[in-house]
């Protein structure tokens, strides 16, 4: 039994590199965990775009800089989510913005809890699932993909109808019903995980534990792998079954310019670098990806980039409090 | 503007004070990021210290020793009765009926408090790409009242708004309750002119306070529907203890109030 354990931590524990090459294909469907300022798996995305995979397909609920980052290298061909804004420094994010001001991607919006309930779906294994939520908007009548596009693309990952409102069978009360999302691939930024995939968040949980259980593959980055024997001392502190995840990344500062709690803060002084850079255009944001995305090799000399161990020591996160007291927020966009 | 002068505000911080006012002592108020967030811990500063503030991304009763700069931010944990997702806040305490106030916010606001933050122009053409519904489309339908902040403007107070991402009295008169949603709907609309109120016959929005230095002709000028004035006071001014809070404890690192300087001052 113990060697069993042994082997599967051999074939869990990988680099960013090989996650990306091994489990991200070309127009792969995307689970994107975290919410907008914090635990977007920063660093396995930036590794997505220095691959450059095309063609992708996002699904998320409340994304950032994680879906915009995406977007603005061109490695999006559609996202399907209730949110994209970089709350508290721009909203919307500006490569979103962008993409769909000049229609280069497709979107399709659903409220926060209508994406969630997706994700429900798709974990519980059931189709769909009903909501009060959504009723008498624009989001029932309003479709980015038409019922006749989705019915003529044959992509089984891409639902009939966008939603649907029936009367409930058993009250006669009108519900909507949302379909099940199911990506291919959950990519999620934990504080912890087991050297077999154990996961354990700390802080909110966002819905990260239903995308991972309603992918079909789980990546997992993390500040800390701590060994699967401790993670099992309180199983009731983890979210995420070891059975589930397919690739474990160690990568403390990974999901640096947002925030881990209790690890570090988000770092304002690098969102208006990159905000700046994006609002500016296709050309400068270009450059900005040069910068702190294609040059770079890895998360050590990333880190060196954005303000190395004085930067670091600065967003390290207060012990009790889970965040920097070090940070003043508003300045960086004065 | 001298900032230690408290006896002395600007038009955001008349709006936050009123605002806060919404807000009743032992309340479940469903927050979200920018002023609402300043106004609810100004309530909970003043008058409403039991008031129960709930996160969407998971934290419930949080005792906020730092302005978080978004509903997600690890600011949200701290003292919180309890930290989960967007599944609990969202299904078992919002759906469920647990909410007594949501405060929402805006690209445009119609006269039926329906609220566009998806897009301005067409929905697949748009001429303004704006973040989305976030919460904001089920606080809208869930919560059993809601309260509007928006910026005064013309464009922001169409007759209808282009995209209806959070659901007003839609129509007016019953058409909330005809698409299914029974309880809920907006009662109060906090702009930096005045602060509106919907009929109880029609739903359509009235003008029940004049902000001080305020015309009925600007608000007029700045609303595409025609407001009814006779029902209108004036707005009551923020106290020198309120004005400190909101400077001095509250965002002092100027996280939202920066995002907010663009009101016009009277």
């Amino acid at each position: 039994m113990t060697r069993k354990v042994e082997k599967e931590v051999e074939d869990k524990i990988m680099e960013v590199e090989e996650a990306v090459k091994k489990f991200i294909s070309n127009g792969c469907h995307i689970g994107l965990g975290g919410f907008t300022v914090q635990r977007h798996p920063m660093e396995l995305i930036r590794e997505i775009i220095r691959q450059r995979k095309r063609n992708l397909v996002l699904y998320g609920c409340s994304q950032g800089i994680d879906a915009d980052i995406l977007i603005g290298a061109g490695c999006v061909k559609r996202i399907e989510m209730a949110y994209v804004g970089d709350e508290p420094f721009v909203s919307p994010s500006p490569n979103f913005r962008r993409a769909v001001e000049e229609r280069s991607i497709e979107w399709e919006d659903y409220s926060n809890f209508g994406a969630t309930l997706r994700f429900v779906a798709g974990a519980l294994g059931v189709p769909f699932m009903p909501t009060k939520s959504m009723l008498g908007s624009d989001m029932i009548t309003k479709w980015g993909i038409s019922s006749r596009s989705r019915k003529r693309r044959k992509d089984p990952r891409l639902a009939k109808k966008k939603l649907a409102v029936i009367d409930c069978p058993f009250t006669g009360e009108k519900v909507a019903l949302v379909p099940a999302c199911k990506p291919e691939v959950a990519v999620i930024h934990a504080q912890m995980c087991g050297g077999n995939g154990t996961v354990r968040i700390l802080g909110q949980t966002f819905v990260d534990e239903f995308i991972a259980r309603a992918a079909e593959k789980v990546i997992v980055t993390c500040e800390e792998i701590i060994s699967e024997e401790i993670m099992r001392v309180e199983p009731e502190r983890n979210q995420i079954p070891f059975y589930l995840v397919d690739a474990i990344i160690q990568v403390p500062y990974g999901a640096h310019p947002t925030a881990v709690y209790k690890y570090y803060d988000y770092d304002p002084e690098h969102y208006a670098v990159y905000i700046r850079a994006a609002k500016a255009g296709q050309e400068a944001f270009e450059k900005y990806l040069e910068e702190y995305v294609y040059s770079v090799d890895g998360i050590s000399e990333y880190l060196k980039k954005i303000g190395g161990k004085e930067k670091l020591d600065r967003l390290k996160a207060d012990s009790i409090l889970g965040y920097s007291t070090q940070i003043r927020r508003g300045e960086p966009f004065r | 503007m001298d900032e230690d002068d408290f006896s002395k505000y600007t038009t955001v911080e008349l709006m936050i004070c009123r605002a806060a006012k919404e807000l009743k002592n032992g309340e479940i108020a469903f927050i979200g990021t920018g002023l609402p967030m300043i106004a609810a811990m100004l309530a909970k500063r003043m008058h409403a210290p039991d008031l129960i503030v709930v996160f969407e991304a998971g934290t419930i009763d949080s005792k906020l020793l730092h302005l978080p700069g978004s509903v997600g931010d690890p600011r949200c944990v701290y003292g919180s009765t309890i930290c989960s997702g967007l599944f609990d806040v969202f299904g078992t305490v919002l759906q469920r009926g647990r909410v007594d106030v949501g405060f929402l916010g805006g690209a445009q606001c119609d006269m039926y408090g329906n609220i566009n933050s998806t897009a301005i122009g067409d929905y697949l053409k748009p001429r303004v790409r704006l973040p989305g519904s976030g919460g904001a489309g089920d606080i809208a339908a869930l919560a059993k009242r809601t309260v509007i902040i928006m910026k005064h403007e013309k464009r922001r107070f169409p007759r209808r708004v282009d995209y209806l991402t959070s659901v007003g009295w839609i129509e007016g008169l019953d058409s909330r309750s005809k698409v299914g949603l029974k309880e809920g709907g907006p009662v109060t609309v906090v702009t930096d002119l005045c602060v509106m109120k919907f009929d109880e016959k029609d739903k359509s929005a009235y003008v029940a306070e004049i902000h001080p230095g305020v015309s009925q002709e600007m608000i007029q000028d700045e609303t595409g529907f025609p407001l009814d004035f006779s029902r209108a006071k004036e707005t009551p001014e923020p106290t020198i203890d309120e004005i400190r809070l909101i400077r001095k404890e509250i965002d002092p690192e100027r996280v939202i109030l920066r995002r907010l300087t663009k009101y016009r001052q009277f």
